[in-house]
């Protein structure tokens, strides 16, 4: 599903430039339940953003879906996120001004999805996550947990292939990360691949397979057992 | 195009605005004004136009006056100073002259007498006119007719009285026509009563009698007080109004060059100068008008670039979600051409509503100071145009800086 070789990113500061990732190889198959774990600055969120095409690479090759990522202009990026790609971000990022509803509906509307049936299946993915009747609540009425779970609906609504979620529960209590991971474990369980970036060893360790990273570049890949 | 006609795109556009009540009350307002004021000062200036039409308009605008006054240089033995009168010799050489260039000429000889019918009496203008006065000064006549060639060859006692000689001296709904007043107790008939212009007015109210009958009744002779004079179209107006005094100043012996001997005045020159004054204030309009137009669109498109940067993080959210900088552009173009569009009408309307305004209150009754005042509908289309076609543009600014970051860039956005 995914495959990255000699990944390489430098950010540029100034005259100098800050090397960031210094060369991940990484493969993550269809399915799988992979969460990156490192001290924080080690380069998670860039390497997530550059699986996500919400950034592009410097050297090395990224295959997404068996496509090889070159060249990559915006449409294009934008319609592969579409297609592929769910995200779930530690803010929860989602527009303030829109109900749950119509949050989780946003992806199917650049996915050409008539009105209706855009807000049917929105609703279905929000009765997924335990807030059907939360649908006409604006962002502000909810709480965090709540939030990450309409995020997570809306990352699931376009049927992804890979959910990317960068510190899905950083802002959660510990109850209502439980029942985010427990949300993603189900997500998994339907076959969907899942790549999340934690600093939290307990949510890890619920994951299928734990990959370190260390000041760029990945220090020990293992299976859980899970 | 499509998209415009979806209605999830507006649904979208709806929402952005709602959402952002401050800034698209700001550009509606930004752009109202403007279109606001250029359709205000145009139908303003209009009414003016028309209100000096109006002034103008009972008289033949290419109309030159001629009349005698004194001389101010010495000239073929005679001092200075010396008075003398027009005479119909004058007239017979003109129009042979001028046969060409002189449409019609109006001799006319002028006094002020009493005017008396039975008990009532009033003084007023005299006035010995021929039937052409008509046509370089049209009359209104609310009765009867006026002077006539049959009046002149007969050297008839009629008279056309101004309505307000009639009001004075008749009473109430009484029929003038065939009664007779008494000027200096010789009885007229009234063949005709008429309504005075409000506007330009040389003879007040007046009671206007056959010229030959003038003529003998004051014991004029051939001597005539002064003439009107209109062009044939398409004569240069002043170039005729030098050669006339020219050759009236030949006739009458007089110094080329006397500044003082003749007085003229020439209505198509003073026509010219209000025209000009007009024009400078459409001008003026034009310009205020676009410079308020133009102010007015940059306003939209600064609140937009505001408003993007305060939505970079949702235009990163909706480029994560996959949204296409295609999308993206379209949205934020489409709020920006929706917010002029009703702007704009806004300001139409608002401004027809004013002009309406004006006319109800400055521009009904005799001394309206605004006639008719209205705006070319297609002027204010292409103003309308213009301006969201300006709003497009403008607003392809902040679309392209909303697109041109990396969504991840948008993201980090707080
Ligand atoms: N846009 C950027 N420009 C410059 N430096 C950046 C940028 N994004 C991240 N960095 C730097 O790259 C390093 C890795 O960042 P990041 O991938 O966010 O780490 P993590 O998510 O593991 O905490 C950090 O030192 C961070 O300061
Ligand atoms: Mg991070």
């Amino acid at each position: 599903m995914i495959r990255i070789e000699k990944l390489h990113k430098s950010y540029p500061i100034g005259k100098d430039s800050l090397h960031v990732l210094k060369g991940i190889d990484l493969h993550i198959k269809e399915g799988e339940f992979v969460s990156i774990m490192g001290s924080s600055g080690s380069g998670k969120s860039t390497l997530l953003n550059i699986v996500g095409l919400l950034d592009g690479h410097d050297e090395g090759d990224y295959y997404l879906n068996g496509q090889l990522i070159e060249n990559l202009n915006e449409k294009k990026a934008a319609i592969l996120r579409n297609k592929f790609l769910g995200f779930v971000f530690q803010s929860f990022n989602l527009i303030s001004y829109k109900t749950a509803l119509e949050n989780v509906a946003l992806p199917l509307y650049y996915k050409g999805m008539k009105r209706k049936e855009r807000l049917q299946v929105a609703m279905d993915y929000l009765d997924k996550v335990g807030l059907k009747d939360w649908a006409n609540h604006l962002p502000n009425e909810l709480s965090g947990g709540q939030k990450q779970r309409v995020a997570i609906a809306r990352a699931l609504v376009t049927k992804p292939k890979v959910v990317l979620a960068d510190e899905p529960t950083g802002a959660l209590d510990s109850t209502t990360t439980d029942s985010v991971m427990e949300l993603l474990k189900e997500i998994n369980d339907e076959g969907m691949t899942v790549f999340v970036i934690t600093h939290e060893e307990e949510v890890a360790a619920q994951t299928k397979r734990i990959v370190r990273l260390k000041d760029g570049v990945i220090i020990s890949d293992t299976l859980t057992g899970n | 195009m499509k998209f415009l006609f979806d209605s999830d795109t507006w649904q979208e556009i709806y929402g952005s605005i709602r959402k952002n009540k401050g800034r698209t009350v700001i550009t509606i307002i930004g752009v109202l004004w403007g279109i606001f004021l250029l359709v205000v000062l145009l139908g303003a200036a209009r009414g003016m136009e028309n209100n000096f039409k109006k002034i103008f308009g009972t008289f033949a605008t290419n109309s030159v006056f001629v009349w005698t006054q004194s001389t101010d240089t010495p000239f073929k033995g005679y001092q200075k100073g010396r008075r003398f009168r027009l005479t119909f010799n004058d007239i017979e050489v003109l129009k042979k002259q001028y046969s060409n260039e002189i449409k019609l000429l109006a001799p006319r000889n002028q006094t002020s007498n009493l005017v008396v019918k039975d008990f009532k009496s009033g003084n007023f203008n005299v006035s010995g006119d021929y039937p052409v006065l008509d046509k370089i000064q049209k009359k209104n006549l609310i009765f009867g007719r006026f002077l006539n060639t049959n009046d002149i060859l007969r050297k008839s006692k009629v008279c056309v009285i101004a309505e307000d000689i009639y009001i004075q001296l008749f009473d109430k709904n009484v029929d003038p026509i065939g009664q007779y007043i008494k000027i200096n107790n010789i009885n007229y008939k009234v063949v005709g009563v008429y309504k005075p212009s409000n506007n330009i007015n040389f003879d007040g109210d007046a009671v206007y009698i056959p010229f030959t009958t003038f003529q003998i009744v004051y014991n004029r002779g051939n001597k005539i007080d002064w003439m009107m004079i209109t062009a044939n179209e398409g004569v240069d107006i002043e170039q005729m109004e030098q050669d006339i005094l020219l050759s009236l100043k030949t006739l009458h012996k007089v110094h080329p060059d006397d500044k003082r001997a003749f007085g003229s005045v020439n209505l198509g020159k003073e026509i010219g100068k209000i025209t000009g004054f007009l024009t400078g204030m459409q001008f003026l309009t034009w310009f205020v008008g676009i410079a308020t137009l133009i102010a007015g669109v940059f306003a939209i498109g600064n609140i937009l670039l505001i408003t993007v940067k305060e939505r970079t993080k949702e235009i990163g959210i909706r480029r994560a979600l996959g949204a296409t900088p295609k999308e993206i552009k379209q949205q934020i173009v489409l709020e920006s051409v929706f917010l002029t569009t009703v702007a704009g009408m806004l300001g139409i309307i608002f401004g027809a509503l004013v002009l309406f305004l004006m006319d109800v209150t400055l521009g009904q009754g005799p001394d309206a100071t605004l006639i008719n005042p209205t705006v070319n509908i297609p002027i204010i289309l292409i103003a309308f145009v213009t301006l969201v076609v300006l709003g497009t543009l403008i607003g392809l600014i902040p679309a392209h800086m909303a697109t041109v970051i990396k969504p991840i860039e948008a993201l980090r956005e707080e």
